[in-house]
């Protein structure tokens, strides 16, 4: 009895100075959004399970988009996780930036994860960063306004039934704006909106040649809509508005139609912040009868850096962060509609989230959306609203900022795409495309 | 008469100051208001000035996400330690430069004031690489020094100035009594410059606190300071706008009642060198 007791005391002691020995602390860089920040207040939960403490690092999108990027390629080990896009996950991973995710535990269930996202988070069929949330783009409308026009919203409308509609709802005097669109030049600013909305109009960024193609009729007819559609719908001012200016005037109600993420239904429909909580509906992204839909496809995911010491532990946590079970532990906590959307299939097939009056076309947004094959004619590239090669952040921006300066009135639709086309292919020549 | 053309023009002349005052301090008015405000209220249209419905949530929930007092210590130590060894080694060269300067003494301060010229990112990468050499990454030693040289111009100008308003004769006198270079540094000039040190102090302690792209880029979680704070609170995808006001307020607070508590000196080590 006694070499029993002994022998169990010594192997609980073992185990105990195994634990301790294992237990890491996790340095995450993260964004700042609602669910990144309901995450980090779950925290103690990972903690109990795992024993491994975190240290969080948040900061504003495009600061940690250039803090992360510098540390991995650098090899500053700064970070043993972190929250990345769509658009660097394939770019990264090509670079073996990133520590693969194909052996993360069968309770995991990876298969659950959104086909669209897996897709985009994946490179040559592995995935390398696993979606804590997803997200596309739908049409936000008034139903009151629309109602007053004397028009109904299909589920999937086209863009000129958008322009109708638009036209139809503005009153400029009572300062209502049919349409509000993003302006704020930036390659995840105009250039997001702007590139899935060419991909319903049937352009394209580049051949499978890499040729620029700007001077496409293709891409004149995008930006001539897009133009005219915000000179006579859209709000003064448009040029500088990005996706807060948007949202500051659909809540406020001088929005008839919004054309923006997904993830702004729980705004727009949340009573203590918005004036329209109740007059709000949704429908998918227009399109032109072409096949793809003005919608784009984004998720922000967690990644590990290559060269980590402490891989395991990180991956211990991205299984934490992105299972079923932490949406239940959200649910729980926050409520249904605060789980993170746009990561697994099985949320949707989740009776309570079905309540939840935005989820459906949140789903049938991100399923429309092909990041493999996001254009009518073949692409060389992956990205529905970006194209993943690593000089797309310089030339997204530098496109935007002419685009952007049409819409301001400082140049024509024709003289913007014309320096657009110059300005892209100098640049891809100088990448040696 | 000419006593009353004097009255309004001095009048004329305080409306002015005040209202170019007001000016300059109502971005920060704006922040201390919206940061007591809802976000729904942060940004209605007409914005609300002073007639709403105060709440202090905002600084709850910034106190309850964030270690505030983390970044705070590290501020301190940063911003204070950087400042300290920026001195320790200003004093000497600026007294060098102000009572033995030669030929090329003014070639040279103009040079070290040239290095405020190039952009901080044009050396981002050089000197990031060069901390990961090193192993000071997210360290505040790493911070203190990288903010010392950042500074360290200023300092030796500032203190340079003063110098030169000391008569050099009080420092020969001390050398015909017998004092060595570092009596004469440390028991002569610096007693006399202290008001001078105390001002440059002040300044580049402010500069320190409120340096925003080396204290970003070269921290992570532990060496953090409280413009990393206010940087996790903005957010282009939702509106927090109070949240970010109030964790501003917050970062500035301490900041701002030191300034207030030192402004005779605060006014002078800036119009150093413009009245004689």
């Amino acid at each position: 009895m006694k070499l029993k007791n002994a022998l169990v005391a010594v192997s609980a002691l073992v185990s105990v100075a195994a634990t301790a020995a294992y237990a890491e602390t996790l340095t995450i860089a993260t964004v700042n959004n609602g669910d990144m920040i309901r995450m980090q207040g779950l925290t103690d939960d990972f903690t109990e399970k795992t024993g491994h403490e975190v240290e969080w690092v948040t900061l504003e999108e495009n600061v940690l988009r250039q803090r992360v990027t510098q540390d991995i390629a650098t090899q500053g080990g700064q970070f043993d996780i972190m929250t990345i896009g769509m658009y660097e996950a394939p770019i990264w991973a090509s670079n073996d930036w990133l520590v693969a995710l194909d052996d993360l535990s069968e309770d995991y269930d990876a298969d659950d994860i959104l086909p669209a996202m897996r897709d985009g988070l994946s490179y040559e069929g592995t995935l390398y960063a696993a979606p804590f949330y997803g997200e596309s783009s739908m049409i936000m409308y008034r139903t009151d306004l629309m109602e007053a026009a004397g028009l109904e919203m299909p589920d999937a409308p086209t863009w000129d039934f958008v322009k109708e509609a638009a036209i139809a709802m503005t009153d400029k005097d009572n300062e209502i704006y049919g349409v509000c669109l993003r302006g704020k030049a930036g390659w995840g600013e105009n250039m997001a909106f702007l590139t899935a909305m060419s991909n319903s109009f049937g352009a394209r960024w580049f051949d499978e040649d890499w040729n620029a193609q700007f001077d496409s009729e293709a891409w004149a007819n995008t930006l001539t809509f897009y133009l005219d559609l915000m000179e006579q719908a859209g709000p003064p001012g448009a040029s500088t508005n990005g996706f807060n200016e948007n949202l500051a005037l659909f809540q406020q109600g001088k929005c008839g139609m919004w054309i923006d993420a997904t993830v702004a239904a729980s705004f727009v429909t949340n009573p203590d912040d918005s004036t329209v909580a109740d007059k709000v509906d949704f429908a998918l992204a227009p399109d032109m009868g072409k096949g793809p839909r003005g919608n784009w496809l984004w998720a922000w995911a967690l990644a590990i850096p290559a060269g980590t010491e402490k891989e395991g532990a990180a991956k211990e946590f991205i299984e934490w962060a992105t299972s079923k079970e932490y949406i239940e532990l959200v649910a729980e906590n926050e409520g249904w509609a605060n789980v993170p959307p746009g990561a697994r299939t099985s949320l949707y097939e989740n009776e309570n989230y079905k309540d939840i009056p935005f989820a459906q076309m949140t789903l049938d947004s991100i399923n429309s959306a092909n990041p493999l094959q996001p254009t009518v004619d073949p692409v060389p590239y992956q990205g529905v609203q970006f194209v993943a090669i690593p000089e797309f952040a310089g030339i997204g921006t530098q496109v935007g900022q002419e685009f952007s300066a049409a819409l301001a009135g400082q140049q024509t639709a024709e003289e913007a795409l014309e320096k657009a086309q110059a300005l892209t292919t100098d640049e891809m020549e100088a990448a040696g495309y | 008469m000419a006593r009353a053309v004097t009255t309004q023009r001095k009048t004329i002349n305080t409306i002015f100051a005040w209202a170019v005052g007001l000016l300059i301090f109502f971005p920060i008015l704006w922040t201390i208001l919206t940061s007591f405000k809802t976000e729904a209220t942060a940004i209605a249209d007409p914005p609300v000035f002073l007639f709403f419905d105060w709440t202090l949530e905002n600084y709850a929930v910034v106190q309850e996400r964030s270690n505030y007092m983390r970044f705070l210590w590290n501020s301190v130590i940063i911003a204070g330690g950087s400042t300290i060894l920026g001195v320790i080694i200003a004093v000497p060269a600026a007294w060098s430069m102000a009572f033995v300067p030669s030929k090329r003494t003014k070639d040279i301060l103009l040079w070290m004031l040239s290095t405020k010229m190039l952009p901080a990112v044009g050396v981002l990468y050089p000197i990031y690489l060069l901390f990961i050499k090193l192993g000071i990454l997210d360290t505040r030693v790493g911070l203190v020094v990288v903010m010392m040289l950042i500074n360290l111009p200023i300092i030796v100008w500032m203190l340079y100035t003063y110098f030169k308003e000391i008569p050099g004769e009080i420092l020969e006198a001390a050398r015909m009594d017998g004092a060595s270079l570092r009596e004469e540094i440390i028991h002569v000039l610096t007693p006399m410059a202290v008001p001078g040190i105390a001002s440059t102090i002040l300044l580049n302690f402010i500069l320190a606190w409120n340096e925003a792209f080396w204290t970003l880029n070269l921290t992570a979680a532990k060496a953090a300071p409280l413009t990393a704070f206010i940087a996790s609170y903005s957010s282009p995808e939702g509106l927090f706008y109070a949240k970010l006001s109030a964790a501003s307020v917050m970062a500035i607070a301490p900041i701002l009642v030191m300034g207030w508590f030192s402004q005779k000196q605060l006014v002078r080590g800036l119009t150093f060198g413009a009245v004689k």
